[in-house]
């Protein structure tokens, strides 16, 4: 009953919200003219640079970029298998 | 003192050609001296908006290359005696006219109106500049759509980067019982977005087609919603202080209805 409610009022549910966070993300990209290949390749880079160091997995890093309000933000979910011994430590 | 400015949105099909016939012939019809300059060469529309499409003998390509002299090239339309029209070339594309010519050009038409008022071809490229060179303020328009204000993003972006600061936003074609079921962006969502300031809000209307399809301005129509937005804006654009019109009209019972059970 009460979802009916919403959903006659228009209460969160409508599709202006989908709207709205497909629009703010595609802005994120078009202002700091940031592609998702050059995304891509700071990525590739990442894992080239980390893996030195620890055991990650590729196929479940995240990279992306983030606004909330004038500011931007790389955002990267790495998750660690293990650590490395690094040699000499 | 006059002012040249330039309407513009990026995407097409979003409303820029009506807007500046409307802009037009609502300051016309305050008494103004103005000239509509239809920039998007090749794909001229402005004259058909207007309903002057028979009276057209020469076009901007054809003064900016000199075949005739810029009095030769102007229509005087219809009804209003200071509403004036260049129309844009047919035959030619976006290239036969240079940002160069179009500033001189501007400079021509101040010295005899009050208001240069320039529909811009959709795009970011040549025609985009070319319209925007000897403009001195920008509107922008756009609709409650990702794909257009995206654009107008855009738009704002280079406008801001060809030192034409603070553009006016006009939205148009917004449907305010789509915004009441939360399945269109609100007024206030597209502004948060673009933050710039708003100089009005069009909603959609049967008017501008029917209007449209008589080569007649709908600013002129003193009963319909569309009209009375428009007629706010060119007020606006004389720099008086006009509220925002209340667009909820097929509304009031829900309206009520919702504040009494208290979901808003």
């Amino acid at each position: 009953m009460l979802e009916f409610l919403s959903k006659l009022f228009g209460r969160d549910s409508g599709s202006k919200n989908i709207a709205k966070e497909r629009l703010r993300l595609v802005l994120v990209h078009d202002r700091t003219s940031i592609s998702p290949q050059l995304l891509e390749t700071l990525k590739i880079d990442l894992i080239k640079v980390i893996s030195n160091y620890m055991d990650i997995d590729e196929k479940a890093l995240e990279v992306s970029l983030d606004s909330k309000g004038n500011t931007v933000a790389l955002v990267a979910n790495i998750p660690v298998k293990g650590m490395k011994r690094v040699a000499g430590a | 003192m006059s002012e040249v400015i330039v309407v513009t949105s990026g995407k097409g099909g979003v409303g820029k050609t009506t807007t500046t016939a409307n802009i037009g012939t609502g300051l016309a019809a305050k008494g103004y001296k103005v000239v509509l300059v239809d920039a998007d060469i090749g794909l001229r529309n402005l004259d058909v908006v207007l309903g002057l499409e028979n009276r057209i003998v020469y076009d901007i390509v054809d003064v900016t290359s000199g075949n005739c002299r810029l009095r030769q090239a102007l229509i005087k339309d219809k009804r209003l005696d200071g509403l004036h029209l260049l129309p844009a070339a047919q035959t030619k594309d976006k290239t036969a006219v240079s940002p160069d010519q179009m500033r001189d050009l501007c400079e021509e038409l101040k010295k005899e109106f009050e208001f240069v008022i320039i529909d811009c071809p959709a795009g970011i490229e040549q025609g985009f500049r070319n319209a925007i060179a000897g403009a001195e303020k920008a509107v922008v328009v756009t609709t409650p759509e990702v794909s257009a204000v995206r654009d107008a993003d855009r738009i704002i972006g280079l406008l801001e980067a060809a030192e034409l600061r603070e553009p006016k936003l006009i939205i148009n074609r917004i449907r305010p019982r789509m915004v009441r079921q939360g399945d269109m962006m609100s007024i206030e969502d597209i502004i948060d977005i673009l933050a710039v300031d708003l100089l009005g809000v069009i909603p959609e209307d049967e008017m501008i087609v029917i209007t449209t399809n008589r080569g007649e301005a709908v600013v002129l129509d003193q009963n319909s919603k569309s009209g009375q937005a428009y007629r706010n804006i060119t007020r606006r654009i004389l720099n008086e202080d006009v509220p925002m019109m209340n667009l909820e009209d097929e509304g009031g019972f829900f309206k009520r209805f919702k504040k009494i059970i208290g979901l808003k």
